[in-house]
């Protein structure tokens, strides 16, 4: 797969050897025409280079040359266009009795639902030979999950539902990537796909070792939750930003001035109009018996790890692979 | 190449510049012109036209509903205001071909009276829908009044407003550039009407006159689709 | 017509007619104003140009460790954007459309010569806002401006940037309402349609678009702005709206307008290969239709650019085939063009050698629009480095090249001197060579998954991105080396004469440069065009050391 200098991806899905197929082709039949036609360049410029005592013979055109290189041109494209209509038709037609996996694109992260339950962040974890259907929106801007070794790619927008599908041919570990401009960490908005034999499959799921750090579980539920609604990671929405807020003074709207410790967080999740930031009306919603205690200390931990280095940045949160611990906040 | 070349010792007829061979030349030349840049009108409304129908065609209940928020005699009094206007210019430019100075100043004068009129009132109109709520952003409201004999299930009502709100930046935004059109004709025809003032247009050469009035037609015209297609269509709703 | 050496340093010519910058800047002269166009985007020019090697040196490392990322995405928006809307399209249409339109058809001037001073106006206050926009936080949205990011999440100058592009875009469809008037009203007498210079042919078709195409992305422009500014919900999904209507909208205009980008540089292509091939073109018909059908299809196929953004598979496969149909005309024109060399007399002067360097990047830029025209296999090339050096290819390998051959062609006309031509044949060379270097390996990475606008990347992706900033650093050179000895040629070099080419046209009846007026007496057009049966060769390129 990443041996010297490679040409493409690893073809680990069942329709990358079409893709690449037809690719290898195209790349023959440009060397092809390349190859023709710099080679008559060539001949021309040399054989016919400006020599005293020869002019110019003056040739006007010739109608059968034009019909024939425009028909001929025009019959191999369409071979082209039909190939490409049928690999395309097969990347768009999800099998019967795919399973489905529930994708969520948001700035700047992969939230990933199996049918199970079983959810992940940046990772997808699946079998070997089953065929898997994506179900995918956004939650904010247009994203895209791109995964080369499968040769499948596929928008994700907000307000609707996009859907992909593939069948891994090859277990291994593979790059997952964001290829919609989306902001700041687009290029950050990067993951993995695992791909396991069926059996360790299993193994992996009963493990239910899927289950994040705390933060993670939290940045799941804050996204699900519409908390980014109000509050943007990089400004101030119709509420604050909470980038930074843990451990820092805080002004309220009646003047007084608390710390943004774990209390106030969990507080302004549970009774938000008790403490009101200073510029911000009261308009958030109440979460009381809305989230249990387990999910509050997830948000908790979520907003904590928010005062870390931007996502991107080796071994942040966000980036972390599910059953190990990221590094947690300090208390 | 060239043979034997004419030797061009033309001169300048009034009003014909340098680079003309004739009046003839300069005078289609101006009107190919002015032809092609309300095609090029025609594709910068065209835009705005392609998104309101594909939203129209998606929500027809959403934009029912604004619709018939729209005042109908107010709209209906614009029209005839402008479609009165157009014809105050095209008697315009016959008065000029007639020769006739002070009634072609007055019908000039008469078109931008129309137009201005065509102003107030949409300032109106734009006035009453800022009363109402209609305007999109944070204060955008359907009243009850406005949703009756729609129904609209509860969980569906805030999409249903976000569609309606979608109706009303479309209004807005199309009514706007046109009432924009309107005041740039408007500014353009004070001109015309110094220059006829001054004398400088008479039967044999009109052609500021001929395609400020093909503007000023063009703009009536985006009305003209305008009004049916924002105030017509689906008022009576039957849902 | 045979050519003398007429030394004109004294004779009075547009250059010298008036002095002073109030006869530049109210000047009515479309040669003035060519010149004006020339000098601002040669600017624009810089100033893309800076971005991009800023873009290339942050990828020179896996690890974003130049700029931050915003930076980044700043740098690639404001590449495009000013690359796209203030380089390459006016670049040839506004210079050498602008100047020689009127010469080619025998006319004195443009229909319009104010509305064309006011074009280049406009140019400037959109260009000066754009600068504004760059200089006090820049815009982060790519050239693309995709909605919802670009009206309700970023937190750049959207507004300034998109009025910026806004008021260039009329400056755009007052060239092209000059241009189709004075091709339709102002041709010398004889001056048929089929004895029009194919270099016509193709600004006609261009205008065209400029025409039809230019007020649509002004309206999407203008609703972009009025999302942002008044919070208006016609592409966000949160207010009722549509992201793809944006994208649907945006690209009806732009896939016509990379055909604005490239359909000027074949008209030069043109114009040179069957001068230096002493002989007309082959298939002057062919040719002239194919830019015709080139900019009718060009409306077409916008949706390629969508495969995968959520459009129906029906809707894609409609696209996907006009698309190979738009193929043909530019298939068709490469071939007419080495068909023209057949049996013919050719010289290896810069013009020409910028002519083969665009016939054979053209061909590898439009071979591989078939790649991504093809269905199955655009879904895993969008979006990657593959399309970005797809359009370099055809954009730069294409139309820079197309300029940068028609600049060195009429320069002599232009400036009344010869460059140096020994230093014209090394800079084309140079930039053949770094251009390769810079793009090829990009076609690699893209297949290899590389994603577009990314700031970092996996590490096995750097062997080729280094190789591609090498190569970036040497056209950078290439680039360089015209912009030093054009300026030196204005005042060193050999005095050019009428016709140093001994080229076709009535632009080379003139004298270079050529006076105010373009000619004393508007000719008589009684050959057909390319007439070079009749033209003596010159004696040798003219060469100057």
């Amino acid at each position: 797969m990443f041996d010297n200098f490679p040409l493409w991806p690893a073809q680990s899905s069942s329709y990358a050897g079409n893709v690449d197929l037809l690719y290898i082709f195209l790349v023959l039949l440009s060397l092809f025409t390349c190859a023709a036609i710099f080679a008559t360049i060539f001949v021309f410029a040399t054989k016919y280079r400006r020599v005293h005592g020869r002019e110019a013979e003056h040739i006007e055109g010739s109608t059968i040359l034009e019909v024939a290189w425009s028909i001929i041109p025009l019959g191999i494209f369409l071979v082209i266009f039909v190939w490409g209509a049928v690999i395309y038709f097969q990347e768009r037609t999800p099998p019967q009795g795919a399973t489905e996996v529930y994708v969520v694109g948001k700035q700047w992260m992969w939230k990933l639902q199996h049918e199970e339950g079983v959810r992940e962040i940046n990772e997808l974890h699946i079998p070997v030979g089953h065929d898997i259907k994506l179900i995918m929106t956004s939650q904010d801007v247009i994203h895209s999950f791109y995964i080369p070794a499968f040769r499948i790619k596929q928008d994700v927008l907000p307000g609707r539902y996009t859907t992909a599908w593939f069948r891994a041919t090859k277990a291994g570990t593979y790059h997952l990537f964001c290829s919609q401009y989306c902001g700041t960490q687009h290029s950050g908005m990067i993951g993995q796909i695992v791909v396991m034999e069926p059996a360790d499959y299993q193994a992996w799921l009963n493990e239910g070792s899927a289950f994040g750090s705390l933060a993670s579980n939290g940045a799941a539920l804050f996204a699900q939750l519409g908390c980014p609604t109000c509050h943007q990671s990089e400004s101030q929405g119709r509420g604050p930003t909470l980038t930074g807020v843990y451990g820092k003074p805080v002004l309220l709207e009646d003047g007084r001035t608390v710390i943004a410790d774990e209390n106030y967080i969990r507080e302004s999740i549970l009774s938000p109009s008790a403490k009101v930031v200073s510029g911000f009306k009261p308009i958030m919603p109440v979460f009381q018996g809305l989230v249990n205690e387990e999910e509050l200390n997830e948000l908790v931990a979520y907003v904590k790890s928010l005062n870390q280095p931007p996502a991107g940045a080796v071994g942040s949160t966000l980036m972390a692979s599910p059953g190990t611990q990221s590094q947690e906040p300090k208390d | 190449m060239s043979d034997s070349p004419i030797a061009l010792e033309h001169h300048l007829e009034p009003h014909q510049q340098h680079h003309f061979v004739d009046m003839e030349q300069q005078k289609h030349a101006a009107s190919l012109g002015m032809w092609l840049f309300l095609a090029t009108e025609l594709m910068f409304f065209g835009g705005m036209f392609c998104a309101y129908l594909i939203y129209r065609w998606s929500y027809p209940v959403e934009f029912g509903v604004g619709s018939r928020t729209l005042n109908l005699p107010l709209g209906a009094a614009n029209t005839a205001v402008l479609i009165c206007s157009s014809l105050t210019v095209a008697l315009s430019i016959r008065a000029t071909q007639m020769g006739k100075r002070t009634l072609t100043v007055v019908l000039l004068l008469l078109t931008m009276v129309f137009g201005l009129t065509f102003l107030v009132i949409k300032g109106f109109e734009w006035n009453e829908k800022y009363e109402k709520h209609h305007i999109p952003g944070a204060s955008f409201r359907l009243s009850a009044e406005d949703l009756k004999g729609v129904n609209v299930d509860p969980q569906q009502m805030q999409d249903f407003q976000a569609r309606t709100q979608t109706f009303y930046s479309l209004y807005f935004a199309m009514t706007g550039l046109h009432a924009l059109h309107m005041i740039i004709g408007v500014g353009l025809f004070l001109y015309l009407t110094y220059a006829a003032w001054k004398g400088q247009y008479g039967p044999a050469y009109y052609t500021p006159l001929e395609n400020g009035g093909l503007y000023w037609h063009f703009v009536d015209i985006v009305w003209i689709y305008l009004f049916p297609l924002l105030y017509l269509i689906d008022r009576n709703l039957q849902k | 017509m045979a050519t003398t050496a007429n030394f004109t340093a004294e004779r009075e010519n547009y250059l010298n007619a008036n002095y002073g910058v109030r006869s530049w800047l109210l000047t009515t002269d479309h040669k003035r104003i060519a010149l004006l166009y020339l000098a601002s985007i040669t600017f624009f020019f810089f100033v893309g140009g800076f971005f991009a090697l800023m873009i290339r040196l942050e990828l020179l490392t896996p690890a974003g460790d130049l700029v931050m990322a915003d930076t980044y995405n700043k740098l690639f928006t404001m590449h495009g954007q000013i690359m796209v809307f203030f380089f390459l399209i006016p670049s040839i249409p506004a210079t050498l459309g602008n100047f020689l339109v009127p010469m080619m058809i025998g006319a004195k001037d443009l229909a319009f010569p104010r509305i064309n001073l006011i074009s280049w106006y406009l140019y400037i206050i959109g260009g000066t806002l754009m600068m504004h926009c760059v200089l006090t936080g820049g815009v982060d949205t790519g050239w693309t401006f995709y909605t919802p990011f670009s009206t309700a999440f970023s937190n750049t100058k959207v507004i300034e940037a998109g009025l910026a592009i806004f008021i260039n875009g009329f400056s755009s469809i007052l060239t092209g309402l000059n241009f189709v008037v004075t091709v339709h009203r102002m041709r010398a007498p004889g001056m048929t349609w089929t004895r029009l210079p194919l270099f016509i042919w193709s600004t006609y078709a261009t205008s065209v678009i400029f025409l039809l195409g230019t007020p649509v992305i002004a309206i999407t422009l203008l609703l972009v702005v009025f999302e942002r500014a008044f919070h208006l919900g016609i592409f966000d999904p949160n207010r009722g709206g549509d992201p793809l209507l944006f994208q649907h909208l945006f690209w009806f205009y732009s896939h016509p307008a990379v055909y604005i980008m490239i359909l000027p540089a074949m008209g030069v292509i043109s114009e040179i290969i069957p001068c230096f091939s002493r002989k007309r073109v082959f298939g002057y018909n062919f040719i002239a239709m194919s830019s015709i059908a080139i900019a009718v299809f060009g409306f077409l196929v916008w949706a390629h650019h969508m495969f995968v953004a959520g459009i129906s598979l029906y809707s894609a496969l409609v696209f996907s085939a006009l698309s190979y149909l738009v193929a043909v005309p530019s298939a068709v024109k490469v071939f007419n063009w080495t068909a023209t060399m057949y049996k013919g007399s050719v010289t290896f002067s810069t013009p020409m050698l910028y002519a083969f360097g665009f016939i054979g990047l053209f061909t590898i830029g439009g071979l591989t629009g078939l790649f991504l025209a093809a269905l199955g296999l655009d879904v895993h090339v969008h979006d990657t480095y593959f399309v970005i050096a797809h359009f370099h290819y055809i954009m730069v390998g294409g139309a820079v090249m197309g300029f940068l051959g028609g600049m060195h062609f009429w320069w002599p006309k232009i400036s009344g001197k010869l460059y140096p031509e020994a230093w014209g044949r090394l800079a084309a060379a140079i930039v053949f060579i770094g251009f390769n270097l810079t793009f090829f390996p990009q076609f690699v990475l893209g297949y290899m998954g590389m994603p577009r606008r990314y700031w970092q990347y996996p590490p096995e992706f750097q062997v080729l991105n280094v190789l591609s900033t090498a190569g970036s650093t040497i056209l950078a050179v290439g680039y360089l080396l015209p912009m030093v000895y054009f300026t030196w040629s204005l005042r060193y070099g050999k005095p050019a004469g009428n016709n140093p080419w001994g080229a076709a046209g009535l632009e080379w009846q003139t004298q270079s440069p050529p006076t105010t007026f373009n000619f004393d007496e508007i000719p008589i057009v009684t050959q057909e065009a390319y007439d070079y049966e009749n033209i003596p060769a010159p004696e040798e390129v003219p060469l100057e050391r």
